[in-house]
């Protein structure tokens, strides 16, 4: 792993009261690769996602992105460095359009004040203009160009999943967070989508960190994965050593786990 | 639609040259309406039952971006207009404390507006971790503390006894001069210019990248802040525009009733505005002009003329029963009555924004189906 780290966090701790959520994790993220954590319910995944894009502050711990310090920043400040992410209960804005969803996404990059957008300055009505046009392509990337102007809520499930990645595409990532973006989906969606992660990386130069319980979609695209439990690192590895791991085997993927086409697991 | 023309189309509302017809028409009968009503006699429209309509409209406007465009329950919106009316007192009036009291009434005016901002965000900055609730009982709070203050300094204030008289607005354009007085019409074309500017001035902040903050804020901070929304300065913008449109509106109104004292913006005034943008429908800037009109009107006018036509249709008949009734006493009780079957009928309003229609009526709507056919979309984008 010579690459480039895009994210380098070191001995990350969170504690809630007495709880220990996150234990004392070492995890980095190559620049440009598709890595995954995994690991039962309640292994500090999102935690750590929520440590990562500023919603809660490390107990103790140094996170590095993009060659800076970014632990206990806000949430639109790292937005601002170039984090983005979905969430696990889809958190669209549910009673605005589909393109102003986008565009909100885009705020970060906009430079207008309400001062400008009170005189409506050329500048300010180019770059609205800009943001719209982006926001449109975006929608069209993700293949929801024919539902701009419907309300977020009244997109269907798997709509809303590929919205809120536009949304965050929008703010011009390098790293983007996926929290479990197949959950509730059918195979065949998830199979569309486990490409479209691959296309982004592929397309975008993203590089993606996705929580995912479903092993066909982890094994099938992350060049590495971490597996979390009880809030501590188990494994790390490729995909295929993480497969034959006993202690993940133990822990989280069962026995019977082992063809990699099983989904989420019985014991999590 | 194609992707390119719903970009292209941002809103819902009719061609631009049509809007345009309308806002003259609008203006038109509104400048109109007080020479009109003082030609044929018709007291009831006259300019000084108008202005303080028009002037609770602007309060509405500004009280609009707060708790309609940026979702922040506030119930103490009064305190505001009590900081912009007695700032401009205290800047402009000869009987003022305060040591330079003087000042030309524009430039106290702006002053106003800018220290009901400034208090808009002192208001703001302990409460930006409250929602809901707890944030309505805080400002409400607030909205109680300021008329007590100023009632207990007299030192600076007067306290109950008031200010009064307040300095007068003149200009002196080209030649043309011209000195607000006790004539009432010029008072409330003034407020015409300001309400204006706060239409215009609110609906492009709405449809801007601080709008599209404000609602996606409202309605889901952790994912606002999760897309680069920086929630502090969002909220405390609101919270201090809101304020200065009421500061406006503070300076206008002392100026003209030349008399101001803390018992004019006690909880009462918070709370009608309020009523005024709910039943109009919050986050509709036209919903919240009609709902500020209709409430003002009937707070104002049509109370009145109700009572008076029951006094004739009393003396004609001699009934007893009608000369005992008094819709002015039961203003408060009509308004209530009627907010509560409102809100049980058509709880967004009367003139809804399209999306607090959508808030309110989930579930009732017809997109869904649509959307079955786009379902395998994605497998599209993909190749």
């Amino acid at each position: 792993m010579s690459s480039e780290l895009i994210l380098n966090a070191q001995k990350v701790t969170k504690t809630f009261g007495g709880l220990v959520a996150v234990n004392g994790v070492d995890f980095t993220i190559p620049k440009g690769t598709i890595v995954s954590l995994i690991g039962p319910n309640g292994a500090g995944k999102t935690t750590f996602f929520n440590i990562i894009a500023g919603l809660y502050d490390p107990t103790s711990g140094t996170i590095m992105f993009d060659g800076a310090p970014i632990e206990g920043r806000r949430p639109d400040e790292i937005v601002l460095r170039g984090i983005a992410r979905t969430f696990q209960n889809i958190r669209l804005f549910a009673n605005m359009t589909a393109l102003e969803n986008v565009m909100v996404g885009r705020h970060v990059r906009m430079r207008a004040n309400p001062f400008e957008a009170m005189l409506r300055t050329p500048r300010e009505r180019r770059e609205e203009a800009a943001v719209r046009l982006r926001a449109a392509e975006l929608l069209e990337y993700v293949g929801l160009g024919g539902s701009a102007p419907e309300y977020a809520k009244n997109l269907p499930y798997g709509d809303q999943r590929r919205l809120e990645i536009a949304r965050a595409l929008a703010t011009d990532p390098k790293l983007l967070l996926l929290d479990e973006p197949t959950a509730g989906m059918n195979p065949q969606e998830t199979a569309s989508l486990t490409r479209f992660i691959r296309r982004l990386r592929d397309e975008l130069g993203l590089t993606v960190l996705l929580i995912e319980h479903d092993m066909s979609v982890v094994m099938g695209i992350s060049e590495r994965v971490t597996v979390l439990n009880y809030g501590s690192k188990l494994a790390e590895g490729t995909a295929a050593e993480i497969q034959r791991d006993p202690k993940v085997i133990e822990a989280y993927l069962g026995s019977g786990a082992i063809g990699g086409t099983s989904t989420a697991p019985a014991g999590a | 639609m194609t992707l390119i023309e719903a970009s292209e189309k941002p809103d819902r509302r009719p061609g631009r040259e049509r809007r345009i017809v309308v806002y003259l028409i609008v203006v038109a009968v509104l400048v109109a309406l007080p020479v009109v009503a003082r030609e044929l006699g018709i007291s009831f429209l006259s300019s000084p039952k108008l202005l303080p309509i028009a002037l609770f409209i602007v309060l509405a406007l500004g009280l609009n971006v707060v708790v309609g465009f940026a979702g922040l329950l506030d119930l103490g919106y009064a305190a505001f207009f009590a900081i912009g009316a007695y700032t401009v007192g205290l800047l402009t009036s000869p009987s003022s404390l305060l040591p330079y009291h003087e000042m030309n009434f524009w430039v106290a005016m702006v002053i106003a507006a800018v220290v009901a901002g400034i208090f808009g965000v002192i208001l703001g900055a302990p409460t930006l971790r409250l929602r809901g609730d707890y944030l309505a009982i805080v400002t409400l709070g607030f909205g109680e503390i300021v008329p007590l203050v100023i009632k207990n300094t007299p030192e600076v204030t007067h306290g109950v006894l008031g200010i009064a008289p307040i300095g007068l607005p003149e200009i002196d354009l080209f030649g043309f001069q011209y000195r607000w007085g006790i004539e009432s019409t010029p008072w409330y074309y003034l407020v015409l210019i300001v309400g204006a500017l706060s239409v215009f001035l609110t609906a492009r902040l709405r449809d801007a990248r601080i709008g599209r903050a404000w609602a996606a804020m409202r309605e889901d901070e952790v994912a606002a802040a999760s897309m680069g929304v920086n929630l502090v300065n969002t909220k405390l913008f609101a919270f201090a525009l809101g304020a200065s449109f009421s500061g406006f509106a503070g300076a206008i109104w002392a100026g003209y009733l030349q008399q101001i004292s803390p018992e004019q913006f006690d909880f009462s005034v918070s709370i009608f505005v309020l009523c005024m943008i709910i039943l109009g429908g919050i986050g509709n800037i036209w919903g919240v002009v009609l709902g500020g009109a209709i409430l003002g009107g009937f707070d104002r006018i049509l109370a009145e003329v109700i009572n008076n036509s029951i006094r004739s249709l009393a003396t004609a008949t001699g009934s007893e029963f009608l000369a005992e009734l008094d819709v002015v006493k039961a203003k408060g009780f009509i308004l209530g009555i009627s907010l509560v079957v409102l809100m049980n009928l058509r709880p967004e309003g009367l003139f809804p924004s399209g999306r607090r229609k959508a808030e309110l009526h989930a579930g009732d709507e017809s997109g869904v189906q649509e959307h079955q056919a786009k379902e395998t979309l994605f497998d599209k984008a993909d190749t």
